[in-house]
């Protein structure tokens, strides 16, 4: 936990308002990049909310990361347009170009963290990847190198 | 004269670059010193030409431009301005005779009315468009109860998927006894290969909110929630915006247009998990749970959000409302057909020429959305399947194309209409793949809380792979239907109710695909890896060793300049190879 006094902020912010648990690990998060053990054991002593309910809550959405992120996100479409349209080696040739295993997701110099995810709702320009908040759309396997050089 | 210039910037525009030809639109203004007025607006939905920008002159005539870049801005607009457009690139236009394309002739445009014509950023382009009118009716002259029959008459049906009678809905909340009610809008469109909701969030938030409120009044609510996925940054800021500005025009609030009716609307963001579109567990994220669905009844609009009476409804189904106080009910039920009136938006994806966002009145033939408004196929191979309805619905094959598209036509196929994601398929794609990809999706999502839901799917999928790698029997195909029978019958909450829906419709559909894997074992797709086979053509092959360099388990040997081979026993059947020969010399079986 390395920044007390932003956290601290975001639950008093948010602290006495009803259903506010997720939008609070979602701020926390934003704050830390990763919700560790730490974190939701001072959440949960802070609020009075049960560990096991703020762990149960973390682990439920596929937002809320419980490990360390690269600097940059790479969030890759897995929906059924871009399925249809080679999702697969886009995402295999990501991994190639990160020289990340298959049960790694983040790469060693900690710059880069590869998400599958559903759908991103761009489905005309499929395939599609989301780096950070910049997505790209009508990839094909030639045009990863190019984009992941601009985020090193 | 006075000139505008439109630029499309939803998301899909903005990923095809046209942040950049806003900018270079402004440059370009700025030093010819032309006097045009340049606006931002979001999707006119014909994302398969993005970035598109309109000129319009004098507040009518008009072209729209598509396969805009910063490069080609300038001189597409100093021939427009000459009077001589550049023809290439006009997409629709009512000056150049004749060259209004199908995409937009065959739509009706009710819930799409303003997107991509509107700033979705400023109130007064909305306020310009008979925005927050039917508001001012609905508070000012209308009675809570006729608001409901005005809505019951135009026979809005939920667009979210099921299909119930909004009116009724409506209702019921109505009718339940609660000083305190809630009004929720499911924003969480998880359906892979849908993007209806963005679309409208992002092109006319003020027509969703305006719904809202409206729906709001009539059942007695004075809160909302709008819960929409995080994966959708673009559409969570316009809302942000649009509601400031409500609030500030006096449409949120207390004593809304001095009606004494106080409304207040809040956003939720999604943290991802496809179960919240289910009501229930949408419910339960709101209130900071586990996105897990509970037992009906009670009823949402008995006991819902913090067990206060909440009613439910879908974007879409929002965006519908203004325009049917405004044109009563009557209007609306003209469109489409007898039991499904009105229109449906649909996102067209997958192997289709003109990919993107439409909208069509009910009862319009499959075969003329994907041909006539579609565009057909892009890729010059044969249609082979549509997917409607995202992972609770079916696959229909080319026989079924003359279905005709509302709730009950479609149900009887054994796919749903679902939230209108319909992904075209050509003769590359696989159906055990695309069952198996749907598994995959619902096994992932599934929360859990269902036995059959939870181990159910687990056991179809991997039903699913061991045919796809060839490894499959016969009776396979039996346990997969009885199994979908249990899941369906086992399942609480509509995730697991219509998880089996792809697997069953393939099967019905498709079955020789099927049977192709078990016992020919063959993919004729040449999607599953584990049926295919690659194989040097020795006669095409030049030895340039493309191949055995590309190859990662290195099973590719020759030498320099002559045949190649590759070992059949090594070779992990990856396509690397396939992939990077450029003298077509590689087959894949």
């Amino acid at each position: 936990m390395n920044n007390k006094a932003e956290i601290d902020n975001a639950i008093n912010k948010f602290v006495g308002k009803k259903g506010i648990l997720i939008p609070l690990l979602q701020t926390i998060q934003n704050i830390e990049s990763y919700l560790s053990l730490e974190v939701m054991r001072y959440v949960a002593e802070k609020t009075g909310t049960k560990l096991a309910h703020i762990y149960g809550v973390a682990t439920f959405y596929t937002m809320f990361r419980l490990k360390p992120q690269g600097k940059h996100i790479i969030r890759v479409c897995q929906g059924t347009a871009c399925h249809v349209s080679g999702a697969k080696t886009i995402m295999s040739e990501i991994m190639d170009q990160l020289k990340l295993s298959a049960d790694q997701d983040t790469t060693n110099d900690g710059l880069f963290t590869v998400m599958p995810v559903a759908c991103l709702g761009c489905c005309s320009l499929a395939p599609v990847i989301m780096v950070d908040d910049q997505t790209h759309g009508k990839l094909t396997p030639d045009s990863i190198k190019n984009i992941l050089k601009k985020y090193k | 004269m006075s000139f505008t210039i439109k630029v499309g910037l939803a998301s899909c525009g903005l990923a095809a670059g046209a942040g950049e030809v806003y900018e270079a639109t402004l440059k370009h203004i700025k030093s010819k010193k032309i006097d045009a007025d340049v606006k931002k607006t979001a999707c006119i939905g014909m994302c398969f030409v993005e970035p598109l920008v309109e000129i319009i002159q004098d507040g009518k005539k008009s072209i729209t431009y598509g396969n805009v870049t910063p490069e080609n801005i300038g001189t597409v607009i100093d021939s427009y301005m000459k009077g001589k457009p550049v023809l290439e690139n006009i997409i629709i236009s009512n000056i150049e005779k004749g060259s209004e394309n199908d995409t937009m002739k065959k739509q009706e445009r009710i819930v799409l009315r303003n997107c991509g014509n509107i700033n979705p950023t400023s109130i007064n382009d909305y306020l310009e468009n008979k925005g927050y009118q039917a508001l001012e009716k609905s508070v000012i002259k209308m009675k809570r109860i006729d608001i409901i029959n005005e809505i019951k008459k135009s026979g809005l049906r939920g667009r979210g998927g099921a299909g119930f009678s909004t009116g009724l809905k409506w209702q019921f909340a109505y009718d339940a006894k609660s000083i305190k009610k809630y009004i929720v809008c499911n924003a969480d469109e998880g359906d892979p290969g849908a993007f209806m909701d963005r679309s409208v969030l992002e092109g006319d938030p003020h027509s969703v909110i305006e719904g809202m409120i409206i729906g709001a009044y009539a059942i007695g609510a004075d809160e909302g929630y709008i819960y929409c996925r995080a994966e959708y940054p673009l559409a969570i800021k316009h809302l942000n915006i649009a509601i400031e500005q409500a609030k500030e025009k006096g449409f949120l609030g207390n004593n809304i247009l001095d009606s004494g009716f106080n409304f207040e609307l809040h956003i939720k963001e999604g943290a991802g998990a496809f179960v919240c579109g289910e009501e229930t567990a949408l419910m339960a994220s709101i209130e900071g749970k586990r996105g897990m669905p509970t037992i009906r009844p009670p009823f949402p609009a008995q006991s819902g959000l913090w067990e206060k009476p909440t009613n439910i409804n879908n974007v879409e189904t929002f965006a519908n409302v203004a325009w049917i106080i405004l044109n009563g009910g009557g209007k609306y039920a003209k469109h489409g057909t007898e039991k499904s009136p009105g229109t449906k938006v649909f996102a067209l994806a997958g192997k289709i020429k003109n990919s993107g966002l439409i909208e069509v009145p009910m009862g319009m033939p499959l075969k003329e959305v994907i041909y006539d408004v579609g565009g057909g196929m892009k890729t010059g191979k044969p249609f082979k399947g549509v997917q409607l309805g995202g992972p609770s619905g079916g696959c229909l094959p080319a026989e079924l194309l003359d279905t005709v598209v509302d709730y009950d036509s479609i149900n009887k196929t054994g796919a749903i209409m679902g939230s209108g994601g319909m992904v075209v398929m050509d003769t590359s794609s696989c159906m055990v793949d695309i069952a198996k990809f749907f598994l995959n999706f619902t096994q992932n999502e599934s929360c859990g809380k269902c036995t059959f839901c939870r181990i159910g799917t687990k056991r179809m999928l991997e039903i699913l792979t061991r045919i796809s790698e060839g490894k499959g029997n016969l009776e396979d195909l039996d346990t997969l239907e009885n199994l979908s029978k249990n899941i369906i019958a086992g399942s609480l909450c509509g995730l697991g109710q219509t998880a089996p829906n792809p697997v069953l419709t393939t099967l019905k559909y498709f079955r020789d695909e099927y049977i192709a894997h078990i016992t020919d074992k063959k993919c004729s797709a040449g999607v599953c890896s584990a049926l295919l086979k690659y194989e040097i053509n020795k006669e095409k092959c030049i030895g340039c060793t493309l191949c055995a360099v590309k190859c990662p388990v290195k099973c590719i040997s020759g030498e320099r300049k002559k045949a190649h081979e590759i070992d059949q026993e090594a070779c992990i059947k990856c396509g690397a190879c396939y992939d990077a020969c450029k003298f077509d010399a590689i087959d894949k079986r």
